[in-house]
């Protein structure tokens, strides 16, 4: 007997899944409203993402909106910094020599088992009181000219927060930098050895065999796991709101304090985190099938 | 065919060559001479050691003992030997190798660009020549991907031409194929032959064998059982084994 499709006869169980799930929610919905005696009010939100500012006579962003920017600009200087550590590591870690090997594999283990949080603030101590002092950061607003801080302004914020916003960029791209490491590794490993070979046969030298035969083919590979990652560390930039970057959780926090609305802050904020990730994850797997269609 | 002359100059010297990998020894003491111009066939069953010792020759295995001198280079540990044993020796793979990410033009201008310091243009005609000797000229703009295996492997003999070679190594080169895709490579090896080219080879075509072939080699379980001329190999074989292998591939 041919069958084109297997008979699915379990649809109680979905049924049941359904049903359960349904009844949480009416459950959690009539806790809230009943027992709690929560009065929901969300009126106050606009006033926390706009505010009217009399001095230029238009809307200018409130903390939400400048929590928002930082944490984009946060994950957008991260992975930037990221991929290039992480692919300077990653070929490291494929490379014949021990040492390259070693201090790679040094690198991506030593994060990759400790707590974000915990390497956060081992790394912010350091960061804060030796690297930010000797890029000069705090001096800048008074050394340079409107120009470059307007610049400045536009691609990492407000200057007199620029040394805070830096330390919050390097804790992360060193942080994030393990894991595009091991995206690099992966993909340099999935040229099959015959391209060497072929690469060889002709006479390539090892670093050409690099430059013009592993690399352009490893990078298309990278991609799409390098996108995702780059949302992974949209989601993961919240962590640093611990050591007082000001970014979207940590004006929530005090939104929440100053407020006391702790629910319908959080809950509307998990739906800006929400949004802004679904959003590059819709327009990565768009561009993804872009480029599969070129290729073909 | 086997009648174009070949000089008295030897251009691979392989001397009681041994190589194992880890407990297996795939080659024992290995005594082969190739002369300036000869072509010499491999054959043997899988896993006599065939395809290592041809990658031995141009450094993609490393053999353990014993000596290999191509073209008054020794490969040793110095790379410079090697990258010059490289350069004049080419070789075409039974996967084919090519570079999926580049277009047939630019699998073939790469080593003379980036090895032998062509300029593009150079490099371009010159490959262009090499595409038109393996009969593909009009394939130049598409990627590999888009070929038949056939069109794939000349593109990969067209890109090793394009080194300009002393020597071309072929290993399997139509074992990966469709059999109706075999003759078209087989012509293009039977056009090269032509030219003088030194050649090994390392295939289970016999036809073929016997119209190009100046020396024999049989090899089982690492070693060389058998070294001779075609006339004599397929005639009259000495040993054993070469009988028992030849009768198998050729009653069909």
């Amino acid at each position: 007997m041919i069958r084109n499709k297997a008979p699915y006869d379990s649809y109680w169980i979905d049924a049941l899944v359904l049903f359960a799930v349904v009844f949480l929610i009416v459950y959690v919905v009539y806790r809230v409203n009943t027992v709690l005696v929560y009065n929901w009010d969300w009126s106050f939100i606009p006033g926390y993402l706009f505010r009217w500012d009399e001095e230029l006579q238009s809307y200018a962003p409130n903390l939400l909106m400048k929590g928002l920017f930082t944490t984009i600009r946060l994950a957008i200087w991260s992975i930037i910094l990221a991929a290039i550590l992480g692919f300077i590591m990653g070929v490291m870690r494929t490379s014949r020599r021990l040492f390259p090997r070693m201090l790679s594999r040094l690198y991506v283990e030593l994060i990759r088992n400790i707590p974000p949080v915990v390497f956060i603030f081992v790394f912010y101590f350091f960061i804060s009181s030796q690297i930010t002092p000797l890029l000069g950061l705090d001096n800048i607003s008074e050394d340079s000219s409107p120009m470059t801080l307007k610049v400045l302004d536009f691609l990492l914020g407000p200057p007199e927060l620029l040394s805070n916003v830096v330390a919050g960029i390097i804790c992360l791209a060193l942080f994030e930098g393990a894991y595009v490491t091991e995206i690099v590794r992966a993909g340099i490993q999935s040229i099959p050895k015959g391209q060497v070979e072929g690469g060889m046969s002709i006479g390539l030298s090892r670093i050409q065999l690099m430059r013009y035969v592993v690399m352009p083919q490893a990078v298309q590979k990278v991609v799409p796991p390098l996108a995702s990652q780059f949302i992974i560390l949209i989601k993961d930039s919240s962590i640093v709101s611990l050591i007082s970057i000001q970014e979207l959780t940590f004006l929530t926090m005090e939104v929440a304090t100053s407020t006391q609305r702790v629910f319908e802050i959080w809950v509307f904020v998990a739906g800006m985190y929400f949004v802004i990730s679904y959003a590059c994850a819709f327009g990565f797997s768009r561009l993804e099938k872009r480029m599969a269609l070129h290729k073909a | 065919m086997p009648d174009n002359a070949i000089s008295t100059e030897t251009i691979i010297q392989i001397e009681r060559v041994s190589k194992w990998f880890g407990d297996f020894q795939v080659l024992q003491d290995i005594d082969l001479t190739v002369r300036h111009g000869e072509r010499v066939v491999v054959c043997g069953p899988s896993g006599s050691g065939k395809s290592t010792l041809i990658r031995c020759i141009n450094r993609l295995e490393e053999h353990q003992s014993g000596r290999i001198v191509v073209d008054g280079n020794e490969l040793d540990y110095n790379t410079k030997h090697i990258h010059k044993v490289r350069c004049e020796v080419g070789m075409v793979f039974q996967q084919f190798n090519l570079f999926p990410h580049l277009t047939v033009l630019e699998n073939c201008t790469l080593g003379p660009m980036r090895v032998r310091g062509l300029t593009k243009k150079e490099a371009k005609s010159q490959a262009m020549e090499y595409l038109e000797r393996v009969r593909i000229p009009e394939q130049a703009h598409k990627h590999p991907s888009a070929l038949s295996g056939g069109q794939q492997q000349r593109v990969a003999i067209a890109r090793s031409l394009c080194m300009e070679p002393r020597i071309m190594l072929f290993d399997e080169p139509t074992s990966a194929l469709d059999p109706e895709m075999i003759k078209e490579v087989l012509d293009v090896m039977i056009d090269l032959a032509e030219t003088g080219m030194t050649m090994i080879c390392v295939t289970h075509e016999m036809g073929f064998a016997r119209t190009v072939a100046h020396q024999m080699v049989f090899m089982d379980e690492g070693r060389i059982v058998e070294n001779a001329a075609p006339e004599q190999f397929f005639s009259n074989p000495k040993n054993e084994r070469t009988k028992l292998f030849l009768s198998q591939i050729l009653s069909h």
